[in-house]
């Protein structure tokens, strides 16, 4: 037996039959994408492979059908059957398990799962913000909980939900509170589009020097924000990247200028921080 | 030009014949070299790194400060950037001006805010193998004194 840490795949649960949304969750659309692709897209900026998680009865539905998937092959309903059918398929390896219905999940939330993975137990998971229960579908599954899973399920559980707090599975405190809200209503529907809409992300460019090249591990990248400032963008990045140094140190620049951090950032600009400077 | 950067090693037999006027009685420059030593570490070679559009329009300026604030007639500087060794010379600075007074004190007034305003960077590589980003790693805080304590001197002259 080897004891490397698992690699970690992706695996979108889009399997509910969305009785409250009276329609396919996976295809309501944001910004003009629908669910499933944006889930899809997430989490192929995170991990090397990503499946969709379908029932048997949902393998020739055109939109699912065209991507990887992992059919049930246990018996049972509800999203523990496709977490466990994931582990069962490839059981070496870890499974970042994202619900599709999560509109302002972001990059930044994956990326702190992933940073902060326990892979010696059984699940990484955030607390939700609103009844601070943990979240089980936007989570990363190890191998070690297949048995238990099982063993749970056998002995009449079903709510992965609850598997966790038997499991007493440490939790992340979500960076930002609605980055878990999921949209069960056409109400929900409505209000998760308008605030998407309005806090449109935009392309920034961003280049790094010195010690923040190093830590960044790249010297530029492109990258998709709604950061308004570059001070919410530093926000953004020092997490992202786990750079040492705290805004207070640095000065920003904007399209090759010095600027103010709060300066409102636009589509297209080129942003350099500025760690302490030692010419000379 | 007033600021620039090169990758080669600095010129400056070139670079003062770009001050010389026959109305200038004197030149004044200033070089900075690599030294083997810093904050009690021995030093084996330096790396300079430069945001280097931002480098030179901010340079340009403080030469044209420089040339406003002292009446003196020309005024260049070049920075280098890439790996340099023990005893290389890392910047450079050119004044030419028609008294002394004034070419030391605009050679002085460039030097000091070259340092502590362009974004320029240099690793020290250290003779026990080690390296690090000055002021942005164990040095931070002290190098904040450093930069108070400069202005306050540059203020000082400048009156």
């Amino acid at each position: 037996m080897s004891s490397q840490v698992a690699p970690v795949y992706g695996l979108i649960l889009a399997g509910g039959s969305s009785t409250r949304m009276h329609r396919d969750k996976a295809a309501l659309k944001y910004r003009g994408s629908s669910q499933l692709d944006r889930a899809f897209e997430l989490a192929g900026r995170h991990v090397p492979e990503v499946f969709l998680s379908v029932r048997a009865d949902q393998t020739l539905d055109p939109m699912r059908a065209q991507r990887r998937m992992i059919v049930d092959a246990i018996a049972g309903e509800g999203p523990i059957i496709g977490i466990r059918s994931a582990l069962a398929a490839h059981p070496r390896v870890a499974w970042l398990v994202l619900a599709c219905d999560l509109p302002f999940l972001s990059d930044e939330a994956v990326d702190y799962l992933l940073r902060k993975r326990d892979s010696a137990g059984f699940a990484t998971a955030y607390r939700s913000a609103h009844d601070d229960l943990p979240e089980p579908l936007c989570a990363i599954w190890e191998p070690a909980a297949a048995a238990a899973l099982a063993e749970y399920q056998a002995g009449g559980g079903h709510c992965p939900r609850k598997f966790l707090i038997r499991h007493a599975v440490p939790l992340l405190e979500p960076l930002d509170r609605r980055a878990l809200d999921n949209v069960n209503t056409p109400e929900e529907y409505a209000q998760a589009t308008a605030a998407l809409e309005s806090a449109a992300p935009m392309q920034l460019h961003v280049r790094y020097y010195a010690l923040m090249r190093e830590q960044a591990g790249r010297s530029e990248e492109s990258i998709e924000t709604s950061a308004a400032t570059p001070a919410d963008l530093y926000a953004e990045l020092k997490s992202r990247h786990a750079f040492s140094l705290p805004r207070e140190q640095l000065k920003v620049a904007v399209n090759s200028e010095f600027s103010d951090w709060s300066r409102i950032l636009r589509q297209g600009d080129a942003v350099v921080f500025i760690p302490p400077v030692a010419g000379g | 030009m007033r600021f620039r950067f090169t990758e080669a090693a600095i010129d400056t037999q070139a670079a003062r014949q770009e001050l010389q006027s026959l109305a200038a009685g004197g030149y004044v420059s200033f070089e900075g070299w690599v030294r083997n030593h810093n904050e009690g570490q021995e030093v084996t070679r330096l790396e300079y790194e430069a945001f280097q559009e931002l480098a030179v329009k901010e340079g340009d300026r403080i030469v044209a400060e420089a040339l406003r604030r002292f009446p003196v007639a020309h005024a260049l500087c070049i920075h280098r950037v890439g790996s340099l060794a023990l005893g290389d010379m890392a910047v450079w600075v050119g004044v030419s001006s028609e008294h002394r007074g004034e070419a030391f004190d605009a050679c002085r007034y460039i030097i000091d805010e070259v340092k502590h305003r362009l974004p320029i960077w240099k690793k020290e590589h250290y003779r026990n193998g080690d390296s690090g980003w000055v002021n942005c790693e164990r040095c931070a805080a002290p190098a904040q004194h450093t930069h108070a304590a400069q202005h306050h001197d540059l203020a000082a002259t400048a009156k």
